[in-house]
């Protein structure tokens, strides 16, 4: 018997498997779409072909999209799987920071179990859609964005709003600005808004989680300003599903 | 019960906009039932709150109209707050009610007057009024309003021009000169009250009113207690409403109802049996005040499997956890009782307000909550302010504390929801 998680974001699903030790012994990554039941259906085709079926297996769903699991065992929010799941991969207390698609969490952990946490408000500012939004705006993709941003001298984006945050790009663009100029303001900006939220909750480390933690930059930026190590690994894209995972029960099914 | 009345005579000769009311009124009753009517093992005393929320614009209402008519009563005196004591008001012969604030409506209209951002409260029953479609704020001779939070007493200014309005002057810190002043503010009221309705207060009337609004905080205090056991006998959502109805039905009536439920919740207590599983995680709430039909929190609360066991806010126990002392006899005695009752209410308006976290700490503990839930509406400076020395408070008793901001609209029941389950998870 294999547990399974299942973290449905708003832009991208994830999937983790942990067998009975629970070691992690496969992953999946789909984007979204537009119907989360839909791309929960898909993921059930795929998992099946593996060996890894969700009738014979406990699934929990997590994500904004938990709901839209229909063979799910039960559902659990991303708060506590993401607490779970970087407790699994950091093994620490300290503060997690997930970057997601439509929110910003900050979650502080004690003793592996969550204590406290904060999202941002509804505003897209600090999220990954913010990042998703200037790269298209650019014509980049995020990777391109960043490594563009490292070469980059900071540019003040001032805007809040990611609307309004994207007219000050075109604006920047038609007055010639270079873009790597642009490219570092942006990632300033995003760094800026998810530092403010992680000074919430002070620690002496950090654990990046979610679709951002590939990002070296962006990495290395949000350790900067926190003055304080921010530690990621390639799973912690996972966190969420493994923490999911975590949340099944051992036996049964 | 079932006899057809119809109530659109009574709603046109109010002056309200009948087609915008069928509007809310539909939208009311789906809440509701969506709601409250999906709650399992209710107690079965608890079909007089179904009855007041079927009744709460019709019948309620023709009740009023035909005491006024009859001459039992004089004069309908609506408020929006809990500084304003209904014991003065049924004294002087008058018919104390609450006005409705507790949704948005005619938004627009409202943003004409007031600027957007200004709470939903406050919003809400400005536009109840310009959509006319209250007929608690249509059917009230005078509205007795108070200089509480900023954004109320400005909005005075305009709801003036509305409607006849009177407004009391409520201090902001307590001292022997503030309370004082208080006094006289009570006087001064009981003067205008007498006006209006041309009765004059009589130590008789007075006590008899000071006896009947102690006896609605007696049988809510009662129920109160019933909640302390676990299984919890009753939900949030339903003590919710009895409070939110106090503020509108018949004292009398609702206080027999109210020990009603009391008796049964005591019963059920001691049965082991409840609207939730034993052991189900207990919220205490607290903050900004609830009015009908703003059940938004406590429906996400207790549909993710927790319950609510208290409420420390306006429309919850500071409604009616002192008495007014009942040994006066003359009426200047009685309306100074009146005033240090009223006095002693712990509104984040006052500064320091330590009062209120020392409730909240002592009601967590006396109803065994897993969790203190403080909840703000949105642009309420002052309950905003004091989440800070709420979260230090609750820290400091060991008790898991979680705050949120929002408004009338459901754009946030997603990230409300997601909030509100992961703290239920931590605790």
């Amino acid at each position: 018997m294999v547990r399974i998680g299942l973290d449905i974001g708003s832009t991208a699903a994830k999937v983790a498997v942990l067998d009975e030790k629970s070691q992690l012994i496969d992953t999946l990554l789909a984007p979204t779409g537009f119907n989360s039941a839909e791309t929960a259906r898909a993921i059930e085709r795929t998992l099946a072909e593996r060996g890894f079926s969700p009738q014979d297996n406990p699934v929990v769903a997590t994500g904004y999209g938990r709901v839209s699991v229909p063979f799910a065992t039960k559902t659990v929010t991303e708060i506590t799987c993401h607490g779970k799941g970087a407790w699994y991969l950091f093994g620490a207390d300290g503060t997690v920071i997930d970057v997601g698609g439509q929110d910003t969490k900050v979650i502080q952990l004690a003793n592996g179990r969550v204590k406290k946490f904060f999202m941002n408000d509804r505003c897209a500012a600090g999220t990954g859609k913010f990042l998703e939004v200037m790269a298209n705006r650019m014509g980049l993709t995020q990777d391109e964005l960043s490594a563009l941003a490292r070469q980059g001298r900071p540019v003040e984006i001032s805007s809040m709003c990611t609307v309004f945050a994207e007219s000050e790009v075109i604006s920047l663009v038609g007055k010639g600005t270079p873009r790597e100029d642009i490219a570092n303001g942006v990632i300033e900006s995003i760094a800026q808004k998810v530092v403010s939220l992680a000074k919430k909750l002070p620690s002496n480390q950090y654990f990046l989680t979610g679709g951002l933690c590939e990002n070296g930059y962006i990495v290395e930026r949000l350790g900067a300003r926190l003055e304080a190590p921010v530690t990621t690994v390639p799973q912690a894209r996972y966190a969420g599903a493994i923490g999911a995972a975590l949340c099944a029960p051992e036996e049964g099914a | 019960m079932a006899e057809e009345v119809d109530y659109y005579p009574m709603w046109e000769s109010l002056g309200m906009d009948t087609a915008s009311h069928d509007a809310l009124l539909g939208a009311v009753g789906q809440m509701y039932g969506s709601m409250y009517l999906t709650q399992n093992n209710r107690p079965a005393s608890t079909s007089y709150l179904d009855n007041f929320a079927t009744n709460l614009h019709s019948g309620a209402i023709k009740e009023k109209l035909d005491a006024k008519e009859s001459g039992k009563a004089k004069k309908i005196i609506g408020s929006f707050c809990l500084y304003v004591p209904e014991e003065i008001v049924t004294a002087a012969g008058g018919i104390a009610v609450g006005l409705c604030a507790g949704a948005d409506f005619a938004t627009d209209e409202v943003e004409k007057h007031l600027p957007r951002n200004t709470c939903p409260l406050i919003k809400g029953f400005t536009g109840f009024k310009l959509g006319r479609v209250c007929p608690y704020i249509e059917s009230s001779d005078l509205v007795v309003g108070e200089n509480t939070c900023d954004g109320k007493k400005k909005a005075y200014e305009f709801f003036a021009t509305q409607k006849p309005m009177y407004i009391m002057d409520v201090p902001h810190v307590r001292t022997d000169e503030t309370k004082q002043m208080w006094r006289n503010e009570i006087h001064r009221l009981a003067e205008r009250l007498e006006q209006e309705t041309g009765q004059k207060i009589t130590a008789e009337s007075l006590a008899e009113g000071i006896k009947v609004a102690n006896d609605k905080r007696r049988a809510l205090q009662r129920l109160y207690h019933a909640r302390a056991f676990d299984p919890v006998p009753i939900s949030g959502l339903d003590s919710l409403l009895t409070v939110q109805a106090a503020f509108m039905d018949d004292p009398v009536r609702l206080t027999g109802a109210i020990n009603d439920m009391a008796v049964e919740c005591e019963k059920r207590g001691a049965a082991g049996e409840g609207v939730a599983p034993k052991g189900s995680k207990r919220i205490l709430y607290t903050g900004t005040p609830m009015a009908v039909p703003n059940w938004k929190l406590f429906n996400i609360i207790e549909k993710a499997g927790a319950v609510v066991v208290g409420e420390e806010c306006c429309t919850g126990s500071r409604y009616y956890k002192d008495l007014v002392d009942e040994s006066g006899t003359t009426v200047d005695e009685m309306l100074d009782a009146i005033a240090d009752r009223y006095f002693n209410i712990q509104c984040a308006i006052f500064t320091p307000n330590p009062g209120r976290e020392e409730d909240v700490i002592r009601m967590a503990r006396e109803q065994h909550a897993d969790g203190i839930i403080d909840c703000s509406l949105q642009f309420c400076t002052i309950y905003e302010m004091e989440s800070f020395g709420m979260e230090q408070a609750a820290d400091k008793a060991g008790i898991p504390y979680l705050h949120l901001t929002t408004d009338y609209s459901t754009e946030d029941a997603g990230q409300l929801n997601t909030r509100i389950e992961a703290f239920l998870e931590t605790l």
